[in-house]
């Protein structure tokens, strides 16, 4: 029989007792929100399939754009010049003048290739045979390609390099190959922006994907809401499944969306691997990276649980018992 | 315990449902709301569940008026009332068991102390047996006492039941008005909705008698123990 001391049990409870009944409330809404992604597998996989894939975009796009980056800042140290020489200079005087160049401070090596082999090359290349042999006289110039200290490859000290080897009188026109590598990082950093952005469009998506998913399960469950405010439940008691459930979600979607990238780089790994091996680099993709996969889950977390506040505001004051 | 002073209620274009309502209810009383259909019952009790509120008039229980209770703390007095409802409101995934307990973990009672509550509850109504039961496998008045046993696990002061036995033959009718009168004997004050007059007059308990949204004085209701 219940007693009529219903006043006094409530407040001979400790604080520590509401505490733990209010931590084991939270577990177990933990809990029955899992078991119920398995209720409605077919809507729930949809779900989760739709935000793994806005995941893995951006995701996957972020991890490519990042190996190119990795790898234009690795070509930064080997920034090279090219000094095209006049035409009118003779072999002799090349091989003096690559000797001058080479004892310069902020030159590690330097390579000669002479005006024959220059055209060798470019015939060999074109296959502009007959054509070039009908000209005569060899048009290609000498070329000295200077490879400098790490110290002077910094873009700026690799331009005072340039041009000190401009001035001299046998140079036609000083080549920095760091040119089109700047112009890569740039194309990589708007490529970046472009990304993030696409991220955040695709985040909103997700949002707004498990917004809804949870609104027609609000409407579902109508009935025990409508209950569970008569029987005294607190927004929060009610909203909490809701806010749970949408976590789920994310969560699981950003589990969909690591796995979907790992398929995309084993996928990637093969070609890159023969790219790399023709530029006789070693060079191989690096992946998410814990923080990354953290990032990922974390956001999958934190947009679910977003979209799920969202619908549970919009809808949940709506539904009074009558 | 309930007092009712001149209270009013119209609905959003609608007549008038209840009409300068004055009465009360001391505690660990049971009373009666009987009047025809129309006659403005449910409405009463909605106020007194605050799923309504009155037009004019005051509503005071257990010492809270009820115009003064803000909306976030309305759970925190619907705790103070334990609603039968006629069509049971049962959660019909869930088991016996959960059903009854959904009060407590509402209320955030420890958890290790749910199972023996509930335990105490079906008992009182009879189906401890039925724990593992979902709704749908039990009959009519099975889910009403089941109902009720939620109702009450909370051990709240006030207990109102809208038309508990609508759906009920007249035995069982009788069985869960005796439920109601043994929770009262315990000190719930008790107010139920009926319009089962015969029921009424053979349990021989006070009653308040409504007619299309007015009180009928107590003269006029025919019985010696209606009062107002
Ligand atoms: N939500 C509502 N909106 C408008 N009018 C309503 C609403 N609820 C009830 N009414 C009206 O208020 C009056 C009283 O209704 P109420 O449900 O309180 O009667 P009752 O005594 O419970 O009747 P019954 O025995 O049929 O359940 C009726 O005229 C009804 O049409
Ligand atoms: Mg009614």
């Amino acid at each position: 029989m219940p007693a009529r001391d219903s006043g006094a049990q409530l407040n001979r409870r400790t604080l520590g007792q509401r505490l733990r009944a209010y931590l084991h409330h939270h577990r177990l809404t933990l809990l029955r929100g899992f078991t119920q992604l398995g209720q409605h597998p077919l809507a729930t996989f949809m779900t989760v399939a739709v935000i793994g894939i806005a995941l893995a975009l951006p995701a996957g796009a972020l991890v490519l754009v990042n190996n190119a980056r990795g790898l234009s800042a690795g070509w930064q140290g080997t920034a090279r010049l090219s000094l095209f020489l006049k035409t009118s200079v003779s072999d002799a005087a090349v091989q003096q003048l690559a000797e001058q160049v080479r004892a310069h401070a902020g030159v590690a090596s330097v390579q000669v290739i002479s005006a024959q082999q220059s055209l060798a090359d470019f015939q060999q290349r074109s296959g502009f045979n007959d054509t070039l042999s009908l000209l005569g006289n060899n048009p290609l110039p000498a070329v000295l390609v200077i490879q400098p200290t790490p110290e002077a490859s910094t873009p700026a000290a690799a331009r005072a390099l340039a041009q000190s080897f401009a001035a001299l009188p046998q140079v036609d026109q000083v080549r920095m190959d760091v040119q089109w590598l700047k112009r890569l990082q740039a194309i990589l950093a708007l490529l970046h922006r472009g990304v993030l952005s696409v991220a955040v469009l695709l985040a909103i998506a997700v949002v707004l994907i498990v917004g809804n998913t949870i609104r027609l399960e609000i409407e579902n469950r109508r009935a025990e809401i409508e209950v569970s405010k008569l029987l005294g439940a607190t927004d929060r008691f009610i909203r909490r499944p809701f806010l749970y459930h949408g976590a789920w979600y994310g969560v699981t979607g950003g589990v969909l969306a690591w796995i979907l990238v790992l398929i995309g780089l084993a996928l990637m790994g093969g070609p890159v691997g023969r790219l790399a091996s023709l530029y006789s680099s070693h060079f191989s993709l690096s992946g998410l990276g814990v923080d990354g996969v953290l990032d990922l889950l974390v956001s999958g977390i934190v947009l679910g649980w977003l979209g799920s506040w969202l619908a549970v505001a919009r809808h949940l004051r709506a539904i009074e018992p009558t | 315990m309930i007092q009712f002073s001149e209270v009013s209620k119209r609905y959003h274009g609608g007549n008038e449902a209840l009409a300068n309502v004055s009465f009360s209810v001391e505690h660990g009383e049971m009373v009666f709301l009987t009047g025809p259909s129309g006659a403005g019952k449910s409405t009463l009790l909605k106020l007194l569940a605050l799923i309504e509120r009155p037009s004019r008039g005051q509503i005071i229980v257990n010492g809270q008026n009820l115009a003064g209770i803000r909306r976030r703390r309305i759970p925190h007095y619907r705790r103070q009332v334990g609603v039968v409802f006629q069509d049971h409101k049962l959660l019909h995934d869930r088991p016996v068991f959960d059903n009854v307990a959904l009060p407590l973990t509402i209320s955030g009672v420890p958890y290790n102390e749910i199972p023996r509550r509930v335990g105490a509850a079906l008992e009182l109504v009879g189906l401890l047996h039925k724990e593992r039961a979902l709704p749908v496998q039990l009959s009519t008045g099975e889910q009403q006492r089941v109902g009720i046993a939620r109702a009450v696990i909370s051990r709240p002061p006030i207990l109102i039941a809208d038309e508990p036995t609508g759906n009920l033959d007249p035995e069982l009718s009788y069985e869960v008005m005796h439920l109601f009168q043994r929770l009262n004997q315990v000190g719930i004050t008790v107010l139920v909705a009926s319009h089962d007059h015969n029921l009424i007059r053979r349990l021989g308990e006070r009653f308040i008698s409504l007619r299309a949204g007015h009180l009928v004085p107590p003269e006029l209701s025919g019985d010696t123990h209606a009062g107002a």
